[in-house]
């Protein structure tokens, strides 16, 4: 029941987000969107996958996206081309897509079983920082090169 | 399953009730404090000591008019003064009140706070935007700028806790002050926290986006009636989390001698919502470029460096 509620939410304002005409009104449905996909992690179970959710998506990247949109200037005076040509190259994405999704689905053991004494956050930090300690340095130092060449790209002088 | 559901939906109707009279409460204190610091005497005729002037002034705000200017967002302008209560409104969730007065005892309790309460950030935006308004629009690129500057020495001030008590859960952060309350272990932490804390609330010293001599109002300027009134109930709430929360994490919660958890905690809670009010009528407002300079160059690398110590000194120890 809250599942379905949940599902038809996300897809609608998925579709909203891509149909609507008014920029920050995207915007605002790719929130709710995001809203429910946390949701759907609280639903099952997942509640620090869930405030993660919020935290990094809405705390960040969305108030980021926000900010682009209101800053610039004139943005809502002009209305979005909502159709695309490029048909071909999106029918592509989306089979790649689903054929990955179907793989990774396929792979993986369902229902999953976790362990009594699972703790999320300690077993996930422990993880980071032993296991998948090199993939998590490449993507902390990705994002400071990111960060770097956003100033330089940004500064005047 | 229907009596578990009655349960909650009454201990959420119970939340609310708290709520509202916390916030009468605030802001009377609040007009008294600020009368008191200025020797003025504040509300002194409707009750005794003005006693009864909120619910007064709580009767005038709900009955007046509602005005929707013409050109505003219609929908966003609505939705924004009720995203901006229910993001307030849902921290307290989770927020223990004694070991048993809790609605929900979340493993993950801290970050949840931090996590909903990063909603109020949009609510503040869609209502600058849907205003059509420049003031109101410059008060949330103010307040939204503030906020996410002021939420990283904020967190960082909090992890040494986090680390200490080896839990995210509010409960078992303050259990593992038993001995002693972690101001005194963190006192650096806790002045950096209420810093941050003050400036996440949109309190003065902090409180540009609403500067009432160069924006008028900020983002809620084109606002009346009962929406004015749910960001003014936001505010407030706001402000009794963030000292909530400060006394959870550094005060040792509702540990006490003698008195009852609850009275305990909300002796702490009313003490740090005091200080809040001192310094807001003790001192002038920081200019904007002043705000972010002391976020990042003082406030972040003091966090930090709080941060790394705690962290050496519980590796070592």
């Amino acid at each position: 029941m809250i599942f379905y509620f949940l599902a038809v939410t996300l897809i609608l304002s998925a579709i909203l987000v891509v149909t609507l005409k008014n920029i920050f009104h995207c915007a605002l449905f790719l929130i709710v969107a995001i809203l429910a996909i946390a949701g759907l992690y609280f639903h099952l179970q997942a509640p620090f996958l869930g405030v993660v959710q919020l935290i990094i998506y809405i705390g960040a990247i969305m108030v980021l996206i926000l900010f682009a949109i209101m800053l610039t200037s004139r943005i809502s005076d002009r209305l979005l081309q909502t159709a695309s040509r490029q048909s071909i190259p999106a029918l592509l994405a989306v089979i790649v897509f689903i054929l990955l999704a179907l793989k990774s689905l396929d792979k993986t053991p369902l229902p999953a079983h976790i362990g009594k004494n699972f703790d999320p956050i300690l077993d996930l930090g422990r993880a980071l920082m032993t296991a998948y300690v090199l993939p998590f340095e490449v993507v902390s130092l990705l994002l400071l090169v990111a960060l770097v060449g956003a100033i330089a790209l940004a500064r005047k002088d | 399953m229907i009596i578990g559901l009655i349960i909650l939906l009454l201990k959420i109707a119970a939340v609310l009730v708290f709520i509202s009279l916390t916030v009468l409460f605030l802001v009377y204190a609040e007009r008294k404090v600020s009368a008191h610091f200025q020797v003025r005497y504040g509300p002194m005729r409707v009750g005794w000591h003005g006693g009864l002037q909120m619910i007064a002034d709580t009767i005038k705000l709900l009955l007046k008019e509602d005005i929707t200017p013409k050109d505003v967002d219609k929908l966003v302008f609505f939705i924004a003064p009720i995203l901006c209560f229910v993001s307030a409104y849902l921290a307290y969730l989770t927020l223990p009140f004694s070991p048993q007065i809790v609605v929900k005892n979340l493993n993950i309790g801290l970050l949840y706070i931090l996590g909903v309460t990063s909603l109020t950030v949009l609510s503040l935006m869609m209502a600058g935007w849907a205003s059509n308004n420049k003031y109101a629009l410059l008060g949330g690129f103010r307040s939204v700028a503030q906020i996410i500057s002021y939420e990283i020495p904020l967190v960082l001030s909090v992890l040494p806790v986090v680390m200490m008590a080896g839990s995210l859960n509010l409960i078992t952060i303050v259990e593992a002050q038993k001995s002693l309350p972690f101001i005194l272990v963190q006192p650096l932490g806790f002045l950096l926290y209420l810093t941050a804390a003050a400036a996440e609330a949109n309190r003065a010293p902090f409180d540009i986006p609403e500067a009432e001599q160069e924006l008028v109002a900020g983002y809620n300027v084109e606002y009346s009636g009962i929406k004015f009134s749910m960001f003014f109930l936001a505010e407030y709430v706001n402000m009794f989390t963030i000292c909530a929360l400060a006394a959870i994490l550094f005060l040792g919660g509702w540990q006490g001698p003698i008195l009852p958890p609850v009275i305990w905690f909300l002796i702490k809670v009313y003490l740090l919502v005091f200080v809040l009010m001192w310094v807001r009528w003790t001192f002038p407002r920081l200019r904007i470029d002043q705000l972010m300079s002391f976020c990042w160059k003082i406030l972040l690398p003091l966090a930090l460096a709080n941060f790394l110590i705690s962290g050496l000194w519980l590796v070592l120890k």
